[in-house]
């Protein structure tokens, strides 16, 4: 695997700060959001229970992961289902490709095949390759990465949206959703009647009987595993539940969580192809399990609980962050809380590593996640982890290193006290500047005016 | 009753006031107060940016001094949320320091979640005739779920006006050191808490912690803003 390149999320952030049709935007929808979520999730009084259950049942999963797959692969093929094993996104991409070769394929939305950048791969085989889910598909004409788990397109206008939209149908089109929806409806809806292939994710992939279980509202997924010849379904080694009982928790956790519906509009069930005497359905149904890093995070006792995500975006929805930079800045498939733990854990540190510090650690996302995931701590365990391994700058080493050397010794705070309220002052007057990074303190901020002595001064008293 | 102020460094240098009348307002209800003067930092600081190599120490000093008080109350829900839920991670790899820390952590409280959970006193006697927005601290709002209890003392304060505040419980944007290291993302938190404050049509905002107060107190001062940001147990100690 090459290097990946430094995500620089400062400059990213700053960037998406001074789009202000992005900050409308995605104030606006997180908003939404979250006004959606919150009373769908505080009708059921047993939330936290069902929160607390969902990362048990996924926490047990993952530490016997070989066993449910197994069992998932064995139930798969008995239903007449073809499982293939993929190490990383290169091998899974290549499966795919060869299955897929030279045929036309209708893809749904699904953040595995963006974190392997499936359609390039496909395309390279010869296959013509289209998204099936609206948001995906306005990005797949932009050209664009989608920049929210499950609003992918929440970044553009819909003046922007028309653009897109009267090329690709060849006539103009007014910017009003309606008219822009059927337009794209009209367009998909060939492509999907055309289609030998459709490939989707997968929510939930049940051992006990080899059923996948995807969600969506749009229809386009129950077309794409019923209308084409071949379904082949695409999930990370986590996706993995030992029993169907399981599915009503993940299923009232995972709409209500995710779009703020009590159930999403489609939730199909997949097990195997078509079989004799039934009307529709695939007569090929492949199932592709991909580790790609995934395996090695398993291993990893203190980041194990990130491989519980149910990818419902919730996180994203609630983080002050988040809704001020937007997905791109992140510069991967996962953005938000669980895209600042997820990336430096399959990208590296060195690459990765500012991720892990773009938070106040406000907790809001730890509070919503519907599997109870602590990303707080997750956060806080990575940015350890970059102090260890990538090193921190030199700056920030003096600092911390000055500051616990004068906590140890209260004679040492006493005096430096005084050091700093003196030069305090100066600065205060402008006598004196702050040092980096403190200067960025006073770009938006006034230092507090300092006491004419601290409490402990007045402690004898 | 008796308990051990436990002043933060934040509050013994730069807000002196919010750690007298944290005395104050505890000595009033019958609690005396112990204030161990060997007490410096927590070690939050290193701890959130990462340094828990350099935390571990002053976690262990934090131990050492603490460890006999009965009770130990911060103004601060994040120092306390610091012994209270992130000890136990710092020190997890020395067992018996873990252990200590959870003990510790145990009797450590924040001191609105003192005075409400501990003492079961909602009214600390005091009167304050202005009109008050209360921003919900991150930390003490869910590292220690205090929801109810600074509201509830406010509510019992005499000629005090709640004003409500929109979006209370988004962050502020402080963060340690993200405020400075993502500049541009805290001061836009920051503006949006301070457009909401203004907004109240309160005349101070208070909250459990001095650190967003002095962001907080930073942003309204660099726009000249006549709000004035003042500590939670300066509004109790308040006659």
């Amino acid at each position: 695997m090459k290097p990946s390149p430094h995500i620089d999320f400062d400059r990213n952030a700053r960037e998406a700060l001074g789009n202000e049709f992005l900050q409308r935007a995605l104030r606006s929808a997180m908003v939404r959001f979250r006004e959606l979520q919150a009373p769908v999730i505080a009708e059921i009084p047993e939330w936290q229970a069902l929160r607390a259950y969902a990362h048990e049942v996924k926490l047990h999963t993952l530490g016997r992961l070989d066993r449910y797959l197994q069992q998932l692969e064995q139930e798969v093929s008995a239903r007449g289902g073809r499982v293939h094993w993929a190490r990383d996104g290169g091998e899974a991409a290549t499966i795919i490709a060869r299955l897929a070769r030279g045929r036309y394929v209708v893809k749904s939305k699904s953040m595995t095949s963006e974190e392997i950048h499936l359609n390039e791969a496909l395309e390279r085989a010869g296959c013509e390759v289209t998204e099936g889910d609206l948001g995906e598909y306005l990005i797949q004409l932009a050209g664009e990465a989608p920049s929210h788990i499950i609003a992918p397109v929440v970044h553009r206008s819909k003046e922007s949206i028309a653009e897109l939209l009267s090329a690709a149908a060849g006539t103009p089109l007014p910017a009003e959703p309606e008219v822009l929806t059927a337009a794209a409806r009209r367009l998909l809806r060939q492509r999907f009647l055309r289609a030998d292939v459709g490939i989707t994710g997968v929510n939930f992939a049940v051992a006990e009987t080899g059923t996948i279980v995807v969600v969506e509202n749009e229809g386009n997924i129950r077309l794409t595993t019923s209308l084409p010849r071949i379904h082949i379904a695409l999930m990370g080694i986590e996706k993995v539940i030992p029993r169907v009982a399981d599915l009503a928790v993940f299923l009232t956790l995972l709409p209500r969580a995710a779009t703020g519906q009590r159930m999403s509009s489609y939730v199909s069930f997949i097990t195997g192809p078509r079989r004799p005497g039934e009307a529709d359905g695939p007569e090929e149904f492949h199932l592709v399990i991909m580790d790609n890093g995934r395996a090695r995070i398993q291993a990893d006792a203190e980041m194990r609980e990130s491989l519980a995500c149910i990818r419902c975006g919730a996180c994203l929805d609630v983080c002050p962050v988040f809704e001020r930079t937007g997905g791109h800045a992140y510069e991967s498939e996962y953005s938000g809380p669980i895209g600042a733990v997820i990336t430096p854990l399959y990208r590296g540190l060195r690459a990765a590593g500012d991720l892990p510090f773009a938070s106040s650690l406000c907790g809001a996302c730890g509070e919503v996640c519907p599997v109870k995931i602590d990303l707080p701590r997750l956060l806080l365990e990575l940015r350890a982890r970059v102090v260890r391994e990538r090193g921190a700058s030199w700056s920030e080493r003096i600092f911390v290193r000055a500051w616990t050397w004068v906590m140890t010794r209260p004679a040492r705070l006493g005096f430096a006290a005084r050091a700093a309220r003196m030069l305090q002052r100066l600065v205060r007057r402008r006598l004196l500047p702050l040092p980096y990074p403190f200067s960025r303190w006073t770009v938006s901020r006034d230092l507090p005016v300092p006491p004419a002595r601290a409490f402990r001064d007045g402690w004898s008293k | 009753m008796r308990a051990a102020l436990f002043v933060t460094c934040l509050v013994d240098q730069l807000f002196p006031a919010a750690g007298e009348a944290t005395m104050t307002v505890l000595r009033r209800l019958g609690v005396s107060v112990d204030v161990p003067i060997a007490q410096t930092c927590c070690g939050q600081v290193a701890f959130n940016d990462g340094f828990w190599d350099e935390a571990r120490p002053l976690a262990r000093r934090h131990l050492d001094i603490f460890e006999h008080a009965d009770a130990v109350v911060a103004p601060s829900g994040s120092c306390a949320a610091m012994v209270r839920e992130f000890y136990p991670m710092l020190l997890r790899d020395e067992p018996a320091l873990m252990e200590r820390a959870q003990a510790v952590g145990h009797r450590t409280y924040e001191l609105s979640q003192f005075l409400v959970d501990v003492l079961g006193a909602d009214d600390a006697g005091a009167r304050f005739p202005h009109r008050v927005a209360y921003h919900p601290a991150c930390h003490g709002l869910r590292a220690l779920g205090l929801r109810e209890q600074p509201l509830r003392l406010l509510g019992k304060v005499r000629d005090l006006e709640v004003r409500r505040l929109g979006g209370a419980e988004e962050c502020c944007g402080f963060g340690g050191m993200f405020a400075v290291k993502f500049e541009s993302l805290s001061s836009a938190m920051l503006d949006s808490k301070i457009r909401a404050i203004e907004g109240s049509g309160a005349d101070y905002v208070t909250a459990t912690d001095a650190s967003c107060l002095m962001h907080i107190g930073g942003g309204l001062s660099r726009r000249a803003s006549p709000i004035r940001p003042i500590h939670l147990a300066e509004i109790l100690a308040a006659q």
